[in-house]
């Protein structure tokens, strides 16, 4: 034996073992991948379909400008997805954190309730919905039925939400929030199928408070609306955190601009366009990830 | 003298009374109002569902008859029959379940493998490269899509494949793209499961292990019998994700253009117009109620699975560190 190694320098390579696995496929499918899309991104790509292999002819910001000015949809679809998710971020958040309190209590017929809660996990499934979606759309003769005025005017929930707009705007509530409003109330299905796993996020930091805390607070006389200010929600605002990463993550792969990538690839084989979409989304994504965990980090608590 | 003072006493003990019936009340009304929020949002989650399962069971006529509302006046489960046949149920599902089930296993493999090697061992860049995991949850996957397709339409590791075969692989068509990537830990959402594992070894005690290692177990030995043995919580958190996601899955299905035969959920997708053509039911109305037929058959075993492992599942998220 030429160099015995010590313990500590045997554990090391012990630890890359157990990674390699994952570090062989991060680096060849995604740190290459991520190069070659940027690549992309800047040229003209025609696939050989005899011999295979692709040609690149390097176009420069071509593709870009391209994207930007030329394309009918993609600025559209890119501002409205952004603001849809933007809108989207704070109800699921506070949906789920009101949701995941009510069942952390104990009541009867609270696993039955759980079990319903975290059906729409199982049930998101891209392919039922489309073609859920197409049937509909087949029977509305080719017109599409998800646009939201459809969905006020004609909301199956048996209220009629035009009264009720009737009288929110005579109260005199600003017409902004009134807006927004409705748009939640209208989308309700949406953020409830799209909070499951928020839910069971904010429902285990919710265990993972130590009690202690609670009983402290009551013997000193603090009513339930302070321990949620002064207790419940600071212990749980880093996991405030997780969800807002994990909500804006999981909308942006479920958005418009991510199909359009798709279609763009392989039904127009226009590949150098798509890597353009794929890589606005993706930096777009990133962006307002470190802007909004960047905002909350300061202000975040964190127990240990 | 003495009976004001039961006087005083009486009324002292009343106010106690309706302070605390107040109280009473006050519970009362939040319990009512829980429910009723409960039972509102079950309903919204459920409504869809037993909307199609109704149609599922309507007969033609039930279709038109505006009378109709939630129970059809002639069930029947003719549907499904025909839809069976149709989609080729029993053996597009049992490929289907046993795609993601060996997919499963081996994520769980490769999963806790890299999680364990980030939460025990010190290794230089350690930080930086788990940095790279979470990295990985939060790329959309559209944006690795063209590389990792050109990649496996011309599969050629470092020249192995024209070395044995000639030529390189086209394994478009084929489920060998995704157990390459899930077998090197880049599957289906891969980064959140092995985040989930490496939370969860840390917050396992040290001192198993050492006494472990005291009694002269090896590092492999270790990890397989008794890490993984006390991961169960994670265990059963990534089984019912991933089964539940990977079962789902219709981005990476279509990307690697992997045939109807292994993957149920393109099957329905093709449903409709299948339908239409071979049975010439040409009217909408009817051919949703295949349609919606079609859509319990292929929710069917992933609602059993998820059924029979709930309990465990929602202890298990509980106790697995996925808030680290």
């Amino acid at each position: 034996m030429k160099k015995r190694m010590t313990l500590n320098q045997k554990r090391m390579m012990m630890g890359y073992v157990f990674i390699l696995p994952w570090l062989i496929g991060f680096v060849y499918f995604y740190v290459r991948s991520i190069i070659m899309t940027v690549q992309f991104s800047f040229s003209e790509l025609t696939m050989d379909m005899i011999n295979g292999g692709y040609k690149l002819i390097n176009v420069g910001f071509e593709n870009y400008r391209y994207a930007f000015q030329v394309h009918g949809t993609f600025s559209q679809n890119l501002t409205s997805s952004i603001f849809g998710i933007i809108l989207d971020v704070p109800l699921i958040i506070f949906f789920s954190l009101f949701m995941a309190m009510m069942l952390n209590k104990k009541f009867p017929g609270r696993a039955v309730i759980r079990v319903i809660f975290f059906l729409p996990i199982i049930m998101a499934s891209e392919a039922i919905m489309d073609s859920l979606q197409l049937s509909e759309m087949m029977m509305n003769g080719g017109i599409s039925p998800m646009s939201s005025e459809a969905s006020i005017t004609s909301s199956d929930s048996g209220v009629n939400v035009r009264y009720l707009i009737g009288v929110f705007l005579d109260l005199g509530l600003p017409i902004s929030l009134l807006e927004y409003l409705i748009t939640a109330v209208s989308r309700i299905n949406a953020i409830i199928t799209a909070s499951g796993v928020q839910i069971i996020i904010f429902l285990a930091a919710l265990q993972a408070i130590p009690g202690s805390l609670y009983e402290v607070a009551d013997i000193e006389g603090a009513t339930g609306y302070e321990t949620f200010w002064k207790i419940t929600f600071p212990m749980v605002m880093p996991h405030i955190i997780t969800n807002i990463v994990y909500t804006i993550v999981d909308s942006f792969t479920k958005s418009y601009v991510v199909e359009m990538a798709y279609n763009t690839a392989f039904g127009q084989f226009n590949y150098g366009l798509s890597s353009v979409f794929s890589i606005i989304s993706t930096v777009i994504t990133l962006a307002i990830l470190f802007f909004v965990v960047g905002m909350i980090q300061k202000r975040t608590f964190y127990y240990t | 003298m003495s009976k004001i003072i039961t006087i005083i006493k009486d009324t002292m003990s009343d106010h106690d009374k309706i302070h605390s019936l107040g109280l009473d009340v006050k519970k009362f009304a939040l319990a009512i109002g829980r429910i009723a929020v409960l039972i509102g949002v079950s309903y919204v989650i459920l409504a869809p569902l037993i909307g199609i399962f109704v149609n599922s069971i309507s007969s033609n006529a039930d279709a038109y008859d505006p009378m109709v509302y939630v129970l059809p006046k002639n069930p029947t489960w003719e549907k499904y029959t025909l839809v069976l046949e149709r989609m080729d149920y029993f053996s597009t599902m049992g490929s289907n379940l046993i795609y993601v089930i060996t997919l499963l296993i081996i994520q769980l493999l490769v999963c806790s493998m890299v999680g364990y090697g980030f939460a025990r061992f010190d290794f230089p860049f350690k930080k930086l490269l788990f940095a790279c995991v979470v990295v990985m949850i939060i790329i959309p996957a559209n944006t690795i899509m063209l590389p990792v397709y050109l990649t496996f339409r011309e599969f050629d590791p470092f020249g192995l494949m024209t070395l044995i075969n000639g030529a390189p692989v086209n394994l478009m068509g084929t489920t060998v793209p995704m157990y390459i990537m899930t077998f090197l830990g880049t599957g289906v959402r891969s980064g959140l499961y092995i985040y989930i594992f490496t939370q969860f070894f840390r917050g396992l005690p040290k001192e198993i292990e050492e006494a472990a290692f005291v009694d002269g177990a090896g590092v492999w030995y270790t990890y397989f019998r008794i890490m993984l043995v006390n991961a169960m919580p994670a265990v059963i958190t990534v089984t019912i994700f991933s089964l539940v996601w990977q079962f789902n899955d219709t981005f990476y299905a279509k990307l690697f253009l992997i045939s109807d035969e292994t993957v149920i959920s393109k099957k329905i997708a093709s449903l409709q117009a299948t339908i239409t053509n071979q049975d010439q039911i040409l009217e909408v109305v009817i051919q949703e109620l295949y349609l919606n037929a079609g859509i319990v058959l292929v929710l069917l075993p992933i609602v059993i699975i998820y059924i029979v492992l709930q309990k465990y599942f929602i202890e298990g998220v509980e106790r697995s560190g996925i808030v680290g």
